[in-house]
């Protein structure tokens, strides 16, 4: 724009502008950055990409803790590949947020002073070997769900990381559950390993999803924008219903009394995940909560002098480059 | 529902296939390959060739492994990370070879996993802890330059085929490492002061470990022409050599090696049978 709008004149403007991205919502076309949009518009996607960006760097950890220890050099190599794939989607998102005038390293800031959050799922801990296959079946099957309509999202460039995040999660999922089928058929202590490591993943996963649809504040209006595209209870379902049969094929017992097959909805009906639970997990009282953000914060400390080095160097790099310029 | 809402449906399904799970999605270097030993070699030695390098790679990864959700920035978590899978990728070739060839038909994970640190062949500087970004940086320069310099000379010329495509794949990966670290060898030369410092530190403690390398394989105009180009632009000096008492190959270690195979092996070891 060249004209400095002012007064009803600007007001006028902003109907106009806001008439063509309801009109880009309601044609299921992208919004890009240049675009204009609202800014609750921006501000809800700044925190939900904000979020899920966290999510994948927090969420190195958990498995992140078995590199060293991985049974065998196959594993070893398939898990540090994929520990390596979360630092890249970190990255992916950290950049779709930064196309909306925001910048990683504020984001990083906010992380580990509490005052943005991350994936509840991964202040949990991770016992054994199995918790590594338990996560890619469980938890990156329970993101997968919950991403893959993502990739429709109305914002182009978080629906365009979302493509690829979604392939690379899904061969993670793959080979979470190729090492339990593998563990399945070893001894019965490993047998008994993946059992109880899908009874302690299990109701965490199925919070994945978010409180039930009555409790989700932000929920109506992300769905009229095409942030997101199902409800939190619709997606839970939709998990449910594909992971029973893979439970059934794998050997384990899902650890809900109340799970079984309704012929009328032609769905599974489950029990009620511990909600009370969930809002003590996400308001900072999870097992690993502050181990986490410990670590992350650790690191972003102890590497404060790498950065600025970085930085400085750079620096002097151009200014010789302006000199010889000159 | 649309079809894109269903990428992973075919998870129920049986499959037999379990090609996907190889995790670096790499081509097998070694397809087409004769793996018979050729005439004129000497099994024993070139098995404990085949050892050393694997050894080196395979404690070198475990270290860059710590790295993991502890490095200065996200671009580097995936470098180092990087670096890491490709020299553990090298390590499960060379292990795996040792053991064709040394009459034992150990398989990778029976000698990564089985053996203990007396039986290591690993030069000494891998197994050092990281200390900080510095001197893991000034160990990776040290380390794959002088990898690279000998990866070379075996792809060129060594009579076994096997390891001469290992070799020949590592050069390309060896080569990114070793720029991957002279590059930041010299940001953190020429940053600020305390890196400067940092970068000294790192080099210096590094340099005694250096012989060691030479003794393995001798290739130290080369080695020694990269580091002084690298420390002249870092503005670092280069410490004069000096050598310690023992030798990796021969199995003499730090204390530092233990502790890390104990990490390393503990769970394959604490269920013996185990399908992985």
């Amino acid at each position: 724009m060249t004209q400095t709008a002012t007064g009803a004149g600007a007001e006028a403007g902003e109907d106009r502008l806001e008439a063509h991205f309801d009109g880009v919502i309601a044609h299921d076309r992208r919004i890009e950055p240049r675009d204009w949009m609202p800014d609750a518009y921006r501000r809800t996607l700044v925190r939900q990409i904000a979020q899920h960006a966290h999510s994948e760097i927090i969420g190195m950890q958990p498995e992140g803790a078995w590199i060293t220890r991985a049974p065998s050099l196959r594993r070893k190599a398939i898990l540090f590949a994929k520990v390596q794939d979360e630092a890249g989607h970190g990255l992916y998102l950290y950049a779709a947020a930064e196309t909306l005038g925001v910048d990683r390293a504020d984001l990083t800031r906010r992380l580990i002073e509490g005052r943005q959050k991350y994936s509840s799922i991964f202040n949990y801990p991770t016992l054994s070997f199995a918790d590594v296959g338990v996560i890619g079946w469980l938890v990156d099957g329970a993101a997968i769900c919950n991403q893959v309509p993502l990739c429709r999202s109305s914002f182009g460039p978080y629906a365009r990381a979302m493509v690829r995040i979604c392939k690379e999660e899904s061969f993670h999922q793959r080979q979470g559950y190729e090492l339990l089928l593998t563990m399945m058929r070893g001894t019965e202590a490993q047998r008994a390993m993946v059992q109880d490591a899908v009874d302690r993943w299990w109701w965490p996963s199925l919070m994945m999803f978010g409180p039930p649809d009555e409790a989700s504040p932000n929920s109506a209006r992300s769905m009229a924008w095409k942030i997101k595209r199902h409800s939190n209870d619709e997606l839970r379902q939709r998990f449910v219903d594909m992971t029973v049969p893979q439970a059934e094929r794998l050997g384990v017992t899902l650890p809900d009394p109340e799970l079984r097959w309704n012929p009328e909805r032609g769905r599974h009906d489950f029990g009620t995940p511990d909600w009370d639970e969930l809002k003590r997990v996400i308001s900072g009282d999870g097992p690993c909560n502050e181990e986490r953000i410990e670590r992350r914060r650790t690191a972003h400390e102890d590497g404060a002098w790498v950065r600025e080095a970085a930085a400085a160097h750079a620096a002097k790099q151009a200014a010789k480059r302006e000199r010889k310029a000159s | 529902m649309r079809e894109d809402d269903h990428v992973y449906l075919s998870l129920a399904e049986e499959q037999d296939d379990a090609r996907w799970a190889f995790g670096t999605g790499f081509e097998d270097p070694l397809h087409g390959v004769d793996t018979s030993v050729p005439d004129g070699v000497d099994p024993a030695e070139l098995a404990a060739l085949c050892l050393g390098l694997g050894d080196d790679a395979l404690i070198a990864a475990q270290r860059l492994a710590e790295w993991v959700t502890r490095a200065p920035e996200l671009e580097e978590e995936v470098a180092l990370a990087n670096i890491g899978l490709d020299l553990l990728g090298q390590a499960r070739l060379l292990l795996t070879r040792a053991g064709q060839v040394d009459g034992t038909g150990r398989s990778e994970d029976d000698l990564a996993y089985l053996r203990e640190s007396d039986d290591f062949r690993n030069v000494r500087l891998v197994e050092l802890p990281n200390g900080d970004f510095a001197f893991s940086v000034a160990r990776l320069l040290v380390f794959s330059a002088h990898r690279l310099a000998v990866f070379e000379r075996l792809a060129a010329g060594h009579a076994d085929p096997v390891l001469r495509a290992v070799a020949a794949k590592g050069v390309k990966e060896l080569t990114y490492h070793r720029q991957y670290a002279a590059e930041w060898v010299v940001r953190l030369g020429d940053g600020t002061d305390e890196s400067h410092r940092r970068m000294q530190e790192g080099l210096d403690a590094v340099a005694p470990y250096i012989e060691e390398l030479y003794r393995a394989a001798d290739v130290r105009d080369e080695v020694g022409a990269v580091l002084a180009q690298v420390a002249d632009a870092a503005t670092l000096k280069l410490p004069a050599a000096e050598s310690l008492e023992g030798d990796g190959r021969a199995g003499d270690h730090t204390p530092c090696l233990a502790p890390l195979l104990f990490e390393m092996q503990e769970v394959a070891r604490a269920l013996p049978g185990g399908q992985w």
